[in-house]
């Protein structure tokens, strides 16, 4: 049989998806298991043990300096930012992608600028955000709202102009006014595709919040890994990269279920 | 009276002659099928009707006015694909007109509104054959249904003039015939003028009481661009011997017969003679 029919069904398709991340970790423990017999105090891959005991520190046990619980103060800090920024970028990205989108004098006038805009490299405007905002939140969510609020808005603009021509005729036949047609046409359809893109920029927003908490940040994810650099602490790293990962994919997860539950008609023309 | 005027019609791309010369009427409630090759102007002729595309030369007019300059509620449309709203229910996609209607900027009713216009929607339903699917999303239906969705949220805003778009070219022969008959009643027995194009001739000739040929009645590749398709041979202009540029003309304008009256107890459907409504 050729390589291209051959289709695994649903149990070696699970089995499949499992084999990766079980050959990392076993690739991991080898090469640990390799350092630490020559060093035993070997801090670069320490063992699933001692990460063990630094999570229990972390997560379990209160801070003895300031009587917090790190792992779960430092998600909670970086979680609002990067939520509050998508959810700010994400309202921007609506609003003005369908106006881009749908008015061809507004896409005329501002296509052209968000164009060039949404190619400065947003981390070069971090020290000009800590500059002019401070080292607070703001700069961190602003930075977040500028490196992925432009993308954004091209993409909603770029899929509004693909809904097809024909209904937007068919709007006008029916007597909607430009008003009613971004509201009852365009809205209702640009949103599961707008679900989509979030999706895309979840990545980029967590580059630039741990990019903005390395430089100036008393607590989150990205200024603990950064802080604990410092003394090699790779048994914190790991687990702090792990959750992090966790985090984003369970963020992806929750949009593409909320994207199938409150659209069906979107999954359906999809499929279709 | 609602005739349809063309009055000397041309369109132009830039150097590219698509139509030239189109004077044309359209009587009331007849039912005009425009046929012809690919690219012989056709669909720029229903677009033009439609208020996308404006003609370059010559005006349109409707019951003595001037034609609208974008699409509006008294042409109702139904194109081959994309008619339908996918993010709506059948049921709303039938409302979504009187919605628009009857509402602000929001286009959502409530209260009684509401309910009337769901049951006008129902009765609708019930006439192209889709009671029972009306909470379905069009991609649950066939192609045949989603086509009669359309005609009946085209329906709903009572436009004068319905303009198909080849409607029923996607369709398998069986579920075409079936839909011909449903077309045939709803012109027969609503104040309609319909203009068709189709690449079914036999469709055409089946519908419609009027068949309108479009062709491009030069062929040489070197000019190509510079003729656009014309209206019947009785139309040749002769400005003093001036040669204008040529478009597409109507190279044939057949007349139905038996002419087919809409609203008449002579027309025939598929089941028998249908009760004129008035």
């Amino acid at each position: 049989m050729r390589a291209i029919n051959y289709r695994p069904d649903r149990t070696w398709r699970l089995a499949l998806a499992f084999l990766p991340f079980v050959l990392l970790v076993i690739a991991y423990l080898v090469g640990s298991g390799i350092r630490l017999a020559e060093n035993p105090n070997d801090k670069l891959l320490p063992s699933f043990a001692k990460m063990g005991e630094a999570i229990d520190d972390y997560a379990l046990k209160p801070d003895a300096r300031t009587g917090k619980y790190l792992l779960w103060d430092d998600t909670a800090a970086s979680v609002t930012r990067l939520v509050t920024g998508l959810a700010i970028s994400t309202i921007i990205a609506l609003v003005l992608g369908i106006v881009l989108g749908l008015l061809p004098v507004a896409g005329a006038t501002f296509g052209p600028v968000v164009a060039v805009l949404s190619m400065v490299p947003p981390l070069a405007l971090l020290p000009i955000l800590f500059i002019v905002m401070g080292l607070g939140e703001a700069s961190k969510i602003t930075l977040i709202v500028v490196g992925t609020s432009l993308k954004l808005i091209r993409d909603i603009a770029l899929r509004v102009g693909d809904i097809p021509r024909e209904q937007l005729i068919k709007a006008q036949t029916l007597g909607a006014s430009s008003m009613q047609i971004a509201l009852r046409v365009i809205l209702p359809q640009t949103l599961p595709r707008l679900i989509d893109s979030v999706r895309f920029e979840i990545g980029p927003a967590w580059l630039f919040l741990i990019a903005a908490e390395a430089i100036a940040a008393d607590a989150g994810l990205g200024y603990r890994i950064f802080l604990v650099r410092r003394y090699l602490s790779m048994d914190v790293i790991l687990p702090y990269v792990a959750w992090i990962t966790l985090l984003a994919f369970l963020m992806d997860l929750g949009l593409r279920i909320l994207q199938r539950k409150a659209f069906p008609w979107f999954a359906q023309a999809r499929s279709s | 009276m609602n005739a349809i005027v063309f009055n000397k019609v041309w369109k132009e791309y830039g150097d590219h002659v698509v139509l030239e010369q189109i004077d044309l009427t359209i009587a009331p409630r007849s039912f005009v099928a425009l046929v012809g090759p690919s690219g012989c102007g056709k669909t720029t002729f229903l677009r033009m009707l439609l208020g996308e595309e404006r003609p370059t030369r010559g005006g349109i007019t409707v019951a003595g006015e001037p034609l609208k300059q974008e699409p509006d509620s008294d042409r109702g449309v139904v194109f081959q694909r994309y008619s339908v709203f996918p993010h709506l229910t059948v049921l709303g996609n039938v409302i979504i007109g009187r919605e628009f209607e009857m509402s602000g900027g929001f286009g959502r009713l409530f209260g009684a509104k509401r309910k009337k216009a769901e049951e006008d929607a129902m009765e609708l339903l019930k006439a192209v054959g889709l009671l029972g699917h009306e909470k379905k999303y069009p991609t649950a239906l066939s192609g045949g249904m989603q086509q009669r969705l359309a005609l009946a949220q085209a329906l709903m805003r009572r436009p004068k003039i319905l303009l198909l778009d080849e409607p029923f070219g996607a369709l398998d022969p069986g579920i075409r015939a079936e839909i011909h008959v449903l077309m045939r009643r709803i012109w027969n027995e609503s104040e309609l003028t319909v203009v068709m194009v189709t690449h079914d001739l036999r469709e055409a000739f089946e519908l419609g009481t009027r068949i309108i040929a479009f062709e491009r009645p030069r062929n040489r590749p070197e000019e190509a661009e510079r003729y656009g398709a014309r209206l019947s041979a009785d139309i040749t202009p002769k400005l003093n011997g001036v040669v204008l540029p040529k478009g597409a003309m109507i190279t044939k304008d057949i007349e139905i017969w038996p002419p087919k009256i809409a609203g008449a107890p002579g027309v025939t459907t598929r089941h028998g003679h249908s009760t004129p409504h008035s």
